[in-house]
């Protein structure tokens, strides 16, 4: 992959990511052609997916006149990947999970500033995920979808409706951990 | 009561008599026994979530337990703000199964002696634990594996003895607490028990953090939305880590 930076100005990458996991459904959502017919028709030039440990082959296109697409399984550089890209489509797991290649993708993706989008993967049992995005979602800090809807988020969506992340702070917790134990306030 | 007397000596030889007031016997030393417990439970129970009275002016010997993943990336983040001359030695615990938080550990101490010019062996030591239960495994083996587990966080905790404990789930703390807990009980260490729940629990506690709540064993709980302090009221809202 030649990922150089402002190699061409009117380069804009969806990059899709599944983390360390599988979600064969949003692969293929991503890969159908209404899909990608969509981004090609909002502006967006290249589709690049990290599928993971799934199983379900997205089809590779060199572009030309269309959305060029391309597809890996796992990567170190997860967030030059990010930083390149001007949407991120990613599973919810990257909230948290048991994640360690691309720990906290979703909150990197925030504090990036880019445009995300994350989708819940329902056909798993503690699915404590969905809380979370959703609670970004009526934050505006996101968009929060599911495989079969995610096509209709992307058609509806205002980009420019989302609030910048503002990241947390650990002080609070520190703060009161001294106190409790009769440590003196700085 | 002279009369219950004579017939204790009259039944001496009657060996079904006398166990049953050794069992009487045993029975209300039993009870005894229990109660004082009990009292003692209660009394863990009631202090541990009151802050210490007075000033602390010794530095405390801290476990971090790191969850993996997005836990231990929300720990670090507090590790980031917390005053290291206070906490320290720090002992960090991580699942054997997971090799990135250690590492992860291990580069904070190493800038933190470079920044102090000390060595990190007297700082801060880095150690693996069993888990009790790896993701998808049966509940059937997960007896025999968290039986293990527990007589491995026994182990650690004998050799720590931690004055502080900062955990943030999952499960890889609670055999660790519950032991904690338990020296607390008996007498061996009081350890204050801070637990800080993931920024990815929104509406409900997770299955750790809703353990350390009911049965009090954390003294202070600490969660990152308002809806989750609406729902569990002695819990501590403190706003986002991440």
């Amino acid at each position: 992959m030649g990922d150089h930076e402002g190699d061409d100005r009117t380069r804009r990458v969806v990059f899709v990511t599944v983390g360390t996991t599988s979600f064969d459904a949003l692969v293929k959502a991503v890969d159908s052609l209404t899909f990608k017919q969509e981004l090609a028709s909002k502006g967006y030039t290249h589709l690049l997916i990290q599928m993971g440990r799934g199983s379900y082959v997205p089809t590779k296109s060199e572009g030309g006149n269309s959305l060029a697409v391309d597809y890996f399984t796992f990567s170190s550089s997860i967030a030059d990947h990010l930083k390149s890209a001007s949407l991120v489509i990613s599973h919810a797991e990257n909230l948290v999970g048991n994640n360690e290649l691309n720990m906290s993708t979703i909150f990197e993706t925030l504090r990036l500033g880019k445009r995300l989008i994350v989708v819940v993967n329902e056909d798993l049992m503690d699915n404590h995920q969905s809380e979370l995005a959703e609670e970004l979602a009526d934050r505006k800090h996101l968009y929060c979808a599911r495989p079969q809807t995610l096509h209709q988020t992307v058609a509806d969506m205002d980009l420019n409706s989302l609030l910048p992340y503002i990241p947390g702070d650990a002080t609070p917790v520190a703060k009161l951990i001294n106190r409790f134990l009769g440590f003196p306030d700085d | 009561m002279i009369g219950y007397f004579k017939l204790l000596m009259m039944d001496k030889g009657n060996g079904c008599s006398f166990s049953g007031v050794v069992s009487t016997g045993t029975f209300s030393c039993a009870i005894v026994v229990v109660t004082l417990i009990l009292l003692r439970i209660l009394y863990v129970m009631y202090w541990g979530s009151r802050p210490f009275g007075g000033k602390a002016t010794k530095p405390v010997s801290t476990l971090i337990v790191l969850g993996s993943g997005g836990h231990t990336a929300e720990m670090l983040n507090l590790l980031a703000v917390i005053q290291k001359d206070r906490f320290t030695p720090r002992f960090y615990v991580a699942a054997a199964t997971d090799n990135m938080s250690l590492q992860k550990a291990q580069l904070l101490e190493n800038s933190l002696a470079e920044e102090n010019g000390t060595r990190v062996p007297d700082t801060a030591q880095f150690m693996q634990i069993y888990r009790s239960r790896e993701v998808g495994q049966s509940y059937i083996t997960s007896i025999w594996t968290t039986l293990i587990a527990m007589a491995h966080a026994l182990w650690l905790m004998i050799k720590i003895r931690p004055q502080v404990i900062l955990c943030n789930g999952p499960g890889t703390c609670i055999p660790l607490c519950a032991i904690a807990f338990l020296f607390k009980i008996l007498g061996i260490r009081w350890s204050s028990i801070f637990y800080v729940e993931s920024i990815a629990r929104v509406r409900r506690l997770s299955l750790s953090g809703l353990l350390l709540y009911k049965l009090r064993m954390a003294d202070q709980l600490f969660v990152q939305w308002p809806q989750l302090h609406g729902k569990y009221p002695r819990a501590t809202y403190v706003g986002r880590l991440m």
